[in-house]
């Protein structure tokens, strides 16, 4: 008996070890902790349970029968955050490099697997040299078959990728398949190709950090949503993030205590909106002042600041937040804004968030870049996720709502449960500039006519009450009550119940 | 008595005065420009008039304006405030001619004092000290000797056309005097072509302290003691205090004597004030010297009144109004101790640099005063008062001065005022724009303020450098990571509170590595008490997620810290600094050896296009040194204007782009070297 515990125990130390000390101690001299580091900073402690430690590849080419290490290259289980249930895996680049055999991937689609069972969310550690390139196509196939559980989980428990190091290839199509990508600042990167074959191929000369690094995955492309300075940061705020995030798409958002009044007023909002309409203001002041405790989780914060999205709290349950932004652009929709809102709509609406939407937008941004680009197929991303989405929607206007964009930030024609406005909003089809110079362009000499025009205009429809009197706007509301208008607009939405027709799937213009 | 009067001013100074008016039932009248219209004085005046746009010089400055306000009112009296229109005679002159009051002192005085040299001339006619010196020609070396021996040493020699240093030698006596007077004339010669030397008293360890005059029409005059204002940056007060540290008793009736005599020579009344400079390296207090008097109402007021109980506006309000004094120099006591902080919308973290812009929090460490008319009325909330004319969610506009508030102190020993002050200061909230609040906490801290050895130099002094934050004492330190470690587990608790739990619910952990300053504690929460470092720390507090000012009891004192969440752990500011602290689970703090520390790339060379838009303005050359925080450029995008500003100081080296250029994203608009 004793003797099977010690073979166990010996095991056990075995397959913790990985790769060796060696490869530990490289590890740590990049500034990157070991797997199961990572799944101690990430997990409740002592709360990991440990799937799969004793499995080997079965690769005999290339002398790989000779070579073996318990687990190979990938370290996967359950464990907690905050005690909610979450299924993990954490790929060892002290062993073979982290590389991905078709064992390496069998045991992250049984995790996988089991995560849909349970209904629990899948979180990812990434830091792999590649495919195990001793197994040839076996090792592709492994990615395929992750590939496969991403896509079927995808819209039933949240899947949250970090990447921690290299992923490339073929290997970053599943975290892109994920709902959120986390990134490591100098020791992560992403690419389809690296900079050796680009430099083949195209005569480019580029880093791996240019091409794929943090910073550019988290500006430039949009891949990541965040980029972190290094594994403790990233884990940490895995583990914040985790909590706004509901267990699967039928559990409903968490929810936790919080001693921040349904109905607190402030009143400094009432002077958020600049007397001067060309001045712009910081809408992230409105949503931290709105939501519980002034906690918001902001997404693609360092791409498209033109729109905000990110998760807060109302009455300690979850919400999205998708936000115009007059900072930036003066907040107006274009190609990159309307793709990241949508996608994160549709993430809110497949998880069952509610989705709160402050609009300040003077409309779509022209010009050929936006035109050859496709602005009309993308801005219709937008468009089609709120449209569609069942959730409840919940909408204020705080200032400008121009044209086809207030239609598609989560207007009442689009199903909008609740839609205030600002005693500032103006609602209308463009500004009065641009109005008055199409309605009255026999008077375009006269700017004497123009100004009166324009006043007349403005008179008429830089208000709300238009829109008010058709019922496009259900109340104009103090900005100081904005909280307290949205927490009460939720908890009557609490049993909303909406289902779209059947369809097999829709068709969103991709 | 008036039954309605004008305020000719804004901000704090406008509220200050209707305070008092609405208690002696006088109605008040705001004027305000177009920057002011949300502003509070303009809501609690009883009527308000619109003078006219943003900049002072097309609203408050404008006298007629002022007037139409009054004619359209029916105000009888205008109270000025200070700035704008206070000292102007021009101004007195057009409201007596309209038959309106002016809440102030008598057009000659005001002429007369407004004058540099006349003032000292009627200074030194009234028998009030100036400061000694020869202005003529001095002939030779024995000539300044002689001159010096006169004046008395120190002496400063300048050379007439003198400036940056240049030209100047101090003498201590006849020898440096003999030594030093050729060379300053070569040197006036040789850099400005001018070789004529003047010679002054040197004042050693300068104080700047000053004389409260009041005086009624009926020819009473009273002083009502001295503030201390030596803590000055740039010739800008920004510590005042009543009674002076400097100042004894015997000294304060030599001062108050002379300056009423100043004030009874130019007929003067109102309340008044007149500024000395003092070396505080004579002991004997005898060398104070006349400098200016200022005929209006002070910033710092609000000491004198703390410990006199006299209310200054009301009294300026009854003097217009042709009431006698009701009271006389022996009624004009001392009680306690006052200091007064003018909280200013300036960084001292960046050069001191002005901001302006939003306040996006706004939460002064106790509620307004009311003036219920008692004595000590104006002392505010248990000693903590707070005069502003700003609110949360109001805007610190570049028109005016940068000043959002005042905070004055009343304690019965000057220590007791000093430390109310930095436990106020802990606990003003102001977010939104940049302000010296930490800054006023470290010179309130100060050994040397404590001691009260101050001069007009302490800031230079004290502060070559530049304000980094105030130095922290280990004591702060332990409470501040004992407090982490509190509100870690306090969040790690609620966040366990979450619904959809596997099990029971998990204990939050107890055992916390906190870093301050990059020195890491071991904090441990026990069941009643919290140990840092393996010791006891005697600490009483309640952390409520999402409190944003937590007061701990440590050793029967309170700890106000201000805290907000970061990444991984809490930003905390208290006594002066602000302390980025991280907190870990200890379980988690080895690994964090691991990690590298990482220097952010300097991008702060270049000026990078933010978005694109169109390049309306460049508000630097090349070859131009700028400050941190300057605006630079400003861009144009989606017809918004947003300024970009420097985000360190340096020299412009190259300008890539011209006004009018549409500029795309990232486009480098200048490099700095």
């Amino acid at each position: 008996m004793s003797a099977n515990i010690a073979e166990m125990e010996r095991r056990r130390a075995a397959a913790r070890l990985g790769g060796g000390q060696k490869r530990i101690d490289a590890q740590h001299a990049k500034g990157k902790l070991t797997a199961r580091e990572r799944l101690d900073v990430l997990l409740d402690e002592g709360s990991f349970e440990e799937l799969d430690a004793y499995v080997e590849h079965d690769c005999v080419d290339f002398g790989m029968q000779d070579q073996k290490i318990p687990g190979d290259g990938v370290v996967t289980g359950s464990g907690t955050i905050n005690g909610r249930l979450v299924y993990v895996f954490s790929q060892d680049f002290t062993v073979f490099g982290g590389s991905l055999s078709k064992r390496h991937a069998e045991k992250i689609c049984k995790v996988m697997d089991k995560a849909m069972l349970a209904g629990a969310p899948v979180i990812g550690l990434n830091d792999s040299g590649g495919a195990r390139i001793q197994e040839g196509v076996a090792s592709l196939g492994g990615y395929a078959d992750v590939f496969q559980k991403n896509v079927l989980a995808s819209g039933v428990v949240p899947q949250i990728s970090l990447i921690m190091g290299p992923c490339a290839g073929g290997a970053v199509y599943s975290p892109a398949m994920t709902d959120f990508i986390f990134m490591v600042k100098d020791s992560s990167y992403m690419f389809v190709t690296g900079p050796d074959v680009v430099k083949t191929v195209t005569n480019e000369v580029v880093t791996q950090e240019e091409l794929g690094g943090a910073i550019t995955h988290t500006t430039k492309s949009s891949v990541a949503d965040l980029a972190f300075e290094n594994d403790i940061e990233a884990l940490l705020a895995a583990r914040d993030f985790f909590d706004y995030l509901p267990e699967n798409n039928r559990s409903g958002v968490p929810a936790r205590p919080t001693s921040d009044p349904y109905d607190r007023e402030d009143k400094s909002l009432d002077t958020l909106i600049p007397p001067n309409a060309n001045q712009p203001y910081d809408m992230h002041e409105l949503i931290r002042k709105t939501v519980d405790e002034g906690d918001f989780f902001e997404v693609q914060s360092a791409h498209a600041g033109n729109i905000i999205c990110g998760f807060g709290r109302i009455e300690g349950r979850t919400i999205g937040i998708v936000a115009n932004q007059p900072l930036v652009l003066a907040g107006v929709l274009d190609i990159n804004s309307s793709k990241k809102a949508a996608r994160f709509v549709r993430f809110c609406d497949a998880f069952e968030i509610p989705i709160v939407t402050f609009v300040d937008v003077p409309g779509f941004l022209p010009g050929t870049a936006q035109e050859y680009n496709g602005i009309i197929k993308h801005g219709a991303k937008l468009l089609f996720a709120y449209a569609e989405a069942t959730v409840p929607k919940i909408t204020v206007i705080t200032r400008k709502a121009y044209g086809g964009a207030y239609d598609v930030m989560a207007s009442k024609h689009l199903r909008g449960d609740l839609n205030y406005a600002w005693p500032t909003a103006e609602i209308a089809v463009m500004g009065a500039k641009g109005a008055v110079e199409i309605i009255f362009r026999s008077d375009i000499g006269d700017p004497e006519k123009i100004a009166e025009r324009t006043k007349e205009y403005e008179d008429r429809f830089a208000n709300p009450f238009v829109a008010a009197q058709r019922g496009y706007i259900d109340e104009v509301i103090y900005p100081h009550s904005t909280r307290r208008r949205i927490a009460l607009g939720l908890r009557k939405l609490r049993n909303k119940s909406l289902e779209n027709p059947w369809k097999k799937h829709d068709n969103i213009p991709l | 008595m008036f039954k309605k009067i004008l305020i000719a001013n804004r901000g704090e100074i406008a509220c200050r005065v209707i305070k008092t008016a609405r208690r002696m039932g006088i109605a008040t009248v705001a004027v305000y420009s177009d920057a002011d219209a949300r502003a509070p004085f303009v809501q609690m005046a009883d009527e308000a008039v619109h003078i006219g746009p943003s900049p002072a010089s097309e609203s408050y400055l404008i006298a007629d304006k002022i007037i139409a306000a009054c004619k359209a009112t029916g105000a009888e009296a205008v109270h000025p405030g200070y700035g704008f229109l206070s000292e102007r005679t021009s101004f007195a002159e057009a409201l007596a001619k309209e038959n309106i009051a002016f809440i102030g002192p008598p057009v000659n005085a005001i002429a007369a004092m407004g004058d540099k040299i006349e003032s000292k001339k009627l200074a030194k006619e009234a028998g009030v000290n100036v400061v000694p010196g020869f202005v003529g020609e001095i002939r030779d070396t024995e000539h300044a000797v002689e001159i010096s021996n006169e004046i008395g040493y120190p002496v400063m020699m300048k050379a007439s056309a003198g400036g940056g240093g240049k030209g100047m030698r101090l003498a201590y006596d006849e020898k440096d005097v003999r030594e030093g007077f050729e060379s300053v004339k070569r040197e006036g010669l040789n850099s400005f072509g001018d070789d004529r030397v003047f010679i002054e008293k040197f004042i050693l360890n300068p104080r700047h302290i000053e004389i409260q005059i009041l005086g009624d029409q009926h020819g009473n005059t009273l002083y009502l003691n001295e503030r201390e204002c030596s803590i000055q940056r740039r010739h800008q007060k920004v510590v005042e205090e009543a009674p002076s540290p400097f100042v004894t008793e015997k000294m304060r009736k030599a001062m108050g004597e002379q300056c009423v005599a100043l004030a009874k020579a130019v007929g003067y009344y109102s309340a008044g004030t007149v500024e000395l400079i003092v070396s505080g390296a004579d002991p004997t207090g005898e060398s104070f010297y006349f400098l200016e008097m200022n005929t209006r109402l002070q910033v710092e007021h609000p000491v004198t009144e703390a410990i006199t109980g006299i209310d200054l506006v009301e009294q300026m309000i009854r003097v217009a109004a042709g009431e006698k004094l009701e009271m006389t120099q022996d009624d004009v006591k001392i009680d306690g101790w006052s200091i007064e902080n003018r909280v200013y919308a300036e960084d001292p973290y960046r050069g001191f640099l002005p901001s302006t812009g939003r306040l996006t929090r706004y939460q002064p460490p106790v509620a307004g005063w009311t003036d219920d008319g008692a004595a000590n009325g104006r002392r505010g909330v248990d000693g903590v008062r707070v005069d502003d004319g700003v609110y949360d969610g109001g805007e610190v506009s570049i028109f005016y001065d940068p000043m959002i508030a005042k905070l004055i102190t009343w304690g019965k020993t000057r220590d007791e005022a000093a430390d109310l002050q930095v436990a106020a200061l802990d606990r003003f909230e102001l977010e939104g724009l940049g302000h010296n609040i930490d800054f006023l906490s470290a010179i309130m801290q100060h050994p040397r303020f404590r001691s009260g050895e101050l001069t007009t130099g302490f800031i230079a002094e004290e502060y070559p450098e530049g304000f980094h934050g105030a130095p922290t004492d280990e004591n702060v330190t332990r409470a501040l990571a004992a407090i982490a470690g509190f509100m870690a587990s306090a969040e790690a608790d609620r966040a366990r509170r979450t619904d959809g739990q596997l099990g029971d619910r998990l204990d939050p952990p107890a055992k916390w590595q906190v870093t301050i300053g990059g020195t890491s504690h071991k904090v441990k929460l026990g069941h009643k008490h919290i140990k840092v470092d393996g010791d006891k720390v005697d600490i009483a507090l309640e952390y409520t997620p999402g409190d944003r000012l937590v007061v701990a009891e440590i050793d029967d004192s309170e700890l106000a810290v201000k805290v907000a969440k970061t990444r991984t752990g809490w930003r905390m500011t208290t006594r002066g600094a602000i302390h980025d602290v991280r907190v870990l689970p200890w379980h988690v703090a080895p690994l964090a050896s691991h990690m590298i520390e990482k220097i952010p790339p300097d991008l702060s060379k270049f000026l990078i296009c933010p978005m694109p838009g169109l390049l309306v303005a460049l508000h630097v050359g090349e070859g131009d040194a700028v400050e941190a925080g300057q605006p630079l450029a400003t861009v144009e995008a989606m017809k918004m204007e947003n300024i970009l500003r420097a985000e360190k100081s340096g020299v412009v080296k190259s300008v890539n782009a011209a006004q009018g250029d549409s500029l795309a994203v990232d486009a480098v608009i200048l490099e700095m070297e």
